[in-house]
């Protein structure tokens, strides 16, 4: 089994976008985008409430769409388990601008708290690593996460997977817009594409 | 995964593929996502080879969805290639651009429906329209080469200009015979 972590998911995703300039942040569904509402709604933020598994290749698409921006697709342990498969597809694609942070409690939280997989030992930083991944590590200190912080704000040579182990709690919901085509276009507004 | 469709019959694909690849091209399509597929290999190495699209090979169809939504987002059109027994995989994916009335266009080479060898490709190929149709797709379909090149194009259209979610079924008659 893995380590227990006692570090807050909130004070982590805070830590995590102090300093994130113009990064674009796609969050999976569930906890993730609350944590990133709660950080503060921005326009270059888009959040899913559904499609499970795919806030790492939203972020694929967009990073290869827009290859001078940052973009992060941060996510939660059990989406990123679903899209397993997508971390491959990530690896061949080898974007040199998208990074993924998994927020790491080791369990299903949103659906009563069953441990995970990575709660029974399997370490999404070594399937990224063998998928050619650029960078991989995880961090269980804020301090950690402030590192973490800077690395993510510089190039690198290839996709980058990055685990933060936070404390297995729900804290109250921190809710964005569930109106997906408002979020839609308020984000392409934001990188000056027109609404339709 | 799907089965090997690796000897087709020399008259269809090469013609039909080029075309469409033209139809995209013009339709401004700077993403292409595909599962292998025997179907559309000519069109995978079209674009494959084209320095202007960024091509992206799948482990699995629904990955494309995402990938197709991530593109618009960041002001890229983007087409998703598979086979018909691909789409089973994708529905609760399909609920991102229903809900977000993202741009998607899928061109599905259908199999189990046409001189099929394989029993198994015949329920999904049963069921591939009703399922695409059931989460809020529109389904085209096109039975001869001349019909898919003006509906893909119909279907480009409609996808990134009127904000619609549309798969192209691609008759297995069209495809031609497998021969093993």
């Amino acid at each position: 089994m893995s380590v227990p972590s006692q570090l807050d998911r909130r004070a982590a995703v805070a830590a995590l976008l102090k300093n994130r300039k113009d990064m674009l942040v796609i969050s999976g569904l569930g906890s993730p985008t609350y944590d990133l509402h709660a950080a503060g709604d921005r326009d270059d933020n888009f959040y899913l409430w559904g499609a499970m598994g795919g806030a790492a290749l939203i972020g694929l698409g967009l990073a290869q769409a827009q290859p001078s921006k940052r973009v992060l697709a941060l996510t939660g342990d059990g989406e990123q388990l679903m899209g397993l498969g997508g971390i491959a597809t990530i690896g061949v694609a080898r974007p040199r601008n998208l990074d993924i942070v998994v927020i790491d409690n080791q369990h299903f939280g949103e659906t009563g708290m069953q441990a995970s997989h990575t709660g029974g030992g399997v370490d999404l930083t070594a399937i990224a690593a063998a998928c050619g991944f650029a960078a991989t590590g995880t961090m269980r200190t804020i301090e950690q996460v402030q590192r973490l912080a800077a690395q993510i704000a510089e190039p690198a040579d290839g996709p980058r997977l990055f685990v933060i182990k936070v404390l297995a709690e729900n804290p109250p919901r921190s809710l964005p817009s569930r109106d997906a085509v408002f979020i839609k276009n308020r984000f392409r507004a934001h990188l000056g594409f027109a609404a339709a | 995964m799907h089965s090997p469709q690796s000897h087709l019959e020399p008259h269809a694909s090469d013609d039909w593929s080029s075309k469409l690849y033209r139809v995209l091209k013009a339709a401004d399509v700077r993403q292409m996502s595909y599962v292998p597929d025997a179907g559309h290999s000519q069109l995978i190495r079209l674009f494959s080879a084209d320095r202007d699209v960024t091509s992206n090979v799948l482990t699995t169809e629904e990955e494309g969805i995402a990938i197709a939504a991530g593109a618009w987002l960041g002001g890229q059109r983007s087409v998703l290639l598979m086979q018909s027994s691909g789409v089973g995989n994708c529905i609760n994916m399909l609920s991102l651009p229903a809900i977000g009335r993202f741009p998607l266009l899928m061109l599905v080479t259908m199999r189990g429906e046409w001189a099929e060898f394989n029993p198994w490709q015949v329920p999904m190929s049963r069921a591939t329209q009703p399922s695409l149709e059931a989460i809020g797709l529109k389904v085209m379909r096109a039975e001869s080469a001349e019909d898919l090149v003006e509906t893909v194009e119909s279907a480009a259209a409609l996808a990134y200009e009127a904000d619609q979610q549309i798969a192209v079924l691609i008759g297995q008659r069209l495809i031609g015979k497998k021969k093993w």
